[in-house]
């Protein structure tokens, strides 16, 4: 068997399932992607190499909001997978929204966090909305390409919100400007603060100068403030005073909430075109409370990670040293294979993460997991990437020096790192606490 | 004129990006494990007929492939970008690699019969073989007009009027149908099967059959040989000046 193996490894035959030589029987557990779910995979991988790829690194030199790229992935239905039927989604699991999420982010972990803020400003609207609610606003993103952008303020109002005018929408910042009030408020049981949650439709929003991050740079960040927006009654979702549960996550699909996810960022005083006047200060809540992000997320590091992989290995089998290619190097091949106990492992991570969910249980544990592993993996193959093309990795002529600058927000975003092991260490000592 | 039933083949070739290579035993290249995918002018063939459809000159469309299993596969993304019926015409093992154009053919005549089609529009040519036969010798089976290399197609009165990429230009001529066309790079830009279709596509029947089950007889008359790598390109020379080049041309016997 080791002879086969190694044979057909030597003829270049990379087909996974031929070298293991399976043929898929009934059991409880499956490994085999659906048919249609291959097809899914197949299109995202497509859509990836014929316009994500080419206009890549062009979005990241000039930071630009990919809006070609946004309208064509709208239109194919790679933004809307998970939203009812009932409003014009797909009403498709995470499962496969994460198989389309590891293609894409194989293009461009940037693009892939722009295709993905739709999804996440619309999980409170699935959460609280109520049928005519969800109707209004979901329909709405199902019928054009609007993008939504979620935003939570002080006194507790959280918002969904859709710029009329199309502009580059933006993101929210995570930055802790000011600590002490952040503790103090999550002291004062924020929970008390949070009121209403609704939505809103704000007519021009004026952003501040866009940031400019280490990496994703194609997924625009930037502040946003709005002021002086009326919500009509209809627009409330759910119940007064719960926003706060609602923001963080007392629904199945969502990581439930910890109250060192709290960040504050203070606007400064700024003024929205139109007919504002009061200065609104935010206490914004970062994303990770909200929808099935969590997956999604872990996911588009698997993506990363596999194309750090793909081009390493590819550059070490043509670039020559001492006569022979540098993959005959161990050295750096095992670099490579590194990866790819890395990817395997995180990928099969992810999709246990995702599967929990569709099941209807909470799936935090697999997504801490599923996070903490794949960034790691992320930042470690995309670090050996670089390593691996030597001096040429370093220069921004190739392409896996921006991979190793896009790899490290996964270690930060949609929780860190850290949160991510306090979260997997809470769930051991329920866990043995239960058994003892 | 009455709503068209086109037919269009679908082969399964190796992709476009793969870079092919000869196996050690030179019987043929490498398929195994080898990504594959829909001939890129069959794609644009499919997407001529669907947009017929749209235009409501066409009442149904038709996807066919000939081979193995794995068929199935491009039969689904035919379904998904538009197709209302897939047939795949089982032909498997040494059969499959003895199968040519003229088999394929002869296949697609009766199918032809068996659907009632009144336009079959195929790739120009396989990107794995580059016969460019199959179209030419349907025609000729079910003694229908043809127009090759189409890049522009429109329906004019009762017939068609096809542009044709020929050595010379373009080329326009005016079929009258039943007609065979085949598909030129520059006849469309095929879509993406999108999201919704791929989930439409489960529904749509595909319908399995044999050549025997058509009476149709795909022995192969010719035998592959042997396959081999193209000769590795030569190193040139230098010469020093235009007295040198002529001596050498003279040399060599050009002149």
């Amino acid at each position: 068997m080791w002879a086969r193996v190694s044979r057909s490894l030597w003829r270049g035959q990379t087909s996974l399932a031929r070298l293991l030589h399976t043929t898929p029987r009934a059991s409880a557990i499956g490994f085999e992607l659906t048919s249609e779910q291959q097809e899914f995979q197949r299109l995202a991988a497509k859509f990836t190499q014929e316009e994500i790829i080419p206009v890549a690194a062009e979005y990241d030199k000039t930071g630009e909001y990919p809006w070609g790229v946004v309208r064509k992935a709208w239109e194919l239905g790679l933004m809307n997978v998970t939203v009812p039927p009932e409003y014009g989604g797909l009403g498709l699991q995470l499962l496969d929204e994460v198989i389309v999420a590891e293609e894409t982010a194989y293009g461009c972990t940037g693009i892939t966090t722009a295709l993905a803020t739709n999804m996440l400003a619309g999980a409170p609207v699935h959460v609280a909305a109520n049928h005519d609610q969800k109707k209004r606003f979901l329909g709405r993103m199902t019928e054009e390409p609007l993008l939504a952008v979620l935003r939570i303020d002080s006194d507790g109002r959280e918002r969904m919100s859709q710029p009329a005018v199309p502009s580059p929408p933006s993101w929210w910042r995570e930055t802790a400007l000011d600590l002490p009030r952040a503790r103090r408020l999550s002291q004062q049981r924020a929970v008390n603060a949070w009121s209403k949650l609704y939505v809103s439709s704000a007519k021009a929003v004026r952003t501040f100068d866009q940031e400019w991050n280490m990496g994703q740079r194609a997924s625009n960040t930037s502040a946003l403030s709005f002021e002086d927006v009326v919500v009509p009654e209809e627009n409330v979702l759910g119940e007064p005073g719960k926003a706060f549960y609602y923001a963080m996550g007392a629904f199945d699909k969502t990581r439930p909430a910890e109250p060192y996810y709290l960040g504050v960022k203070v606007s400064p005083g700024n003024h929205i075109q139109g007919d504002i006047n009061e200065e609104i200060e935010g206490l914004y809540v970062p994303l990770v409370c909200s929808g099935a992000s969590p997956a999604d997320v872990a996911m588009g590091a698997v993506g990363l990670a596999r194309r750090a992989m793909d081009e390493a290995t590819k550059y070490a089998l043509e670039r020559y040293a001492f006569g022979k290619p540098i993959f005959q190097y161990q050295a750096v091949s095992q670099m490579l294979a590194d990866m790819a106990i890395g990817i395997e492992a995180s990928r099969l991570l992810v999709y246990r993460g995702a599967w929990e969910a569709d099941q209807g249980r909470r799936n935090t544990y697999y997504a801490s997991l599923a996070k903490a592993l794949a960034a790691d993996v992320a930042n470690k193959s995309a670090a050996d990437a670089v390593q691996i093309f030597g001096g040429a990795g370093f220069n921004s002529e190739y392409p896996v020096e921006k991979l190793m600058r896009d790899a490290k927000i996964f270690q930060i975003y949609e929780g860190t790192s850290q949160i991510q092991r306090v979260i997997i260490s809470r769930f051991l000592a329920d866990a043995m606490k239960s058994k003892m | 004129m009455s709503q068209l039933r086109v037919l269009v083949g679908c082969k399964r070739v190796i992709d476009y990006a793969v870079k092919v290579r000869v196996k050690p035993d030179k019987t043929g290249v490498v398929k195994e494990g080898v990504k594959h995918s829909m001939n890129p002018f069959d794609e644009i063939a499919l997407e001529e007929a669907v947009r017929l459809k749209e235009k409501q000159v066409a009442s149904e469309v038709i996807a066919v492939s000939c081979g193995p299993q794995a068929c199935q596969e491009t039969l689904r993304t035919a379904l998904a970008m538009g197709a209302d019926r897939a047939l795949h015409v089982e032909v498997s093992g040494s059969e499959y690699e003895g199968l040519l154009p003229l088999g394929v053919a002869k296949i697609l005549a009766a199918l032809v019969k068996k659907e009632e089609a009144n336009l079959v529009v195929l790739g120009k040519q396989a990107i794995d073989d580059d016969c460019n036969q199959t179209g030419q010798m349907l025609a000729a089976l079910l003694d229908w007009p043809q127009a090759t290399f189409a890049s522009a197609v429109s329906v004019e009165g009762e017939g068609l009027a096809v542009t044709r990429e020929v050595d010379g230009g373009l080329e326009n001529v005016r079929l009258s149908l039943p007609a065979v066309v085949t598909a030129d790079l520059r006849l469309n830009e095929p879509r993406y099967a999108t999201l919704p279709n791929i989930m439409k596509s489960k529904k749509k029947p595909l319908a399995q059959m044999t050549p025997g089950d058509l009476g149709v007889d795909i022995n192969p008359s010719l035998t592959v040989l042997s396959v081999e790598d193209p000769p590795v390109r030569e190193a040139g020379s230098k010469v020093e000046d235009v007295d040198q080049l002529i001596a050498k041309l003279k040399d060599s016997g050009v002149f």
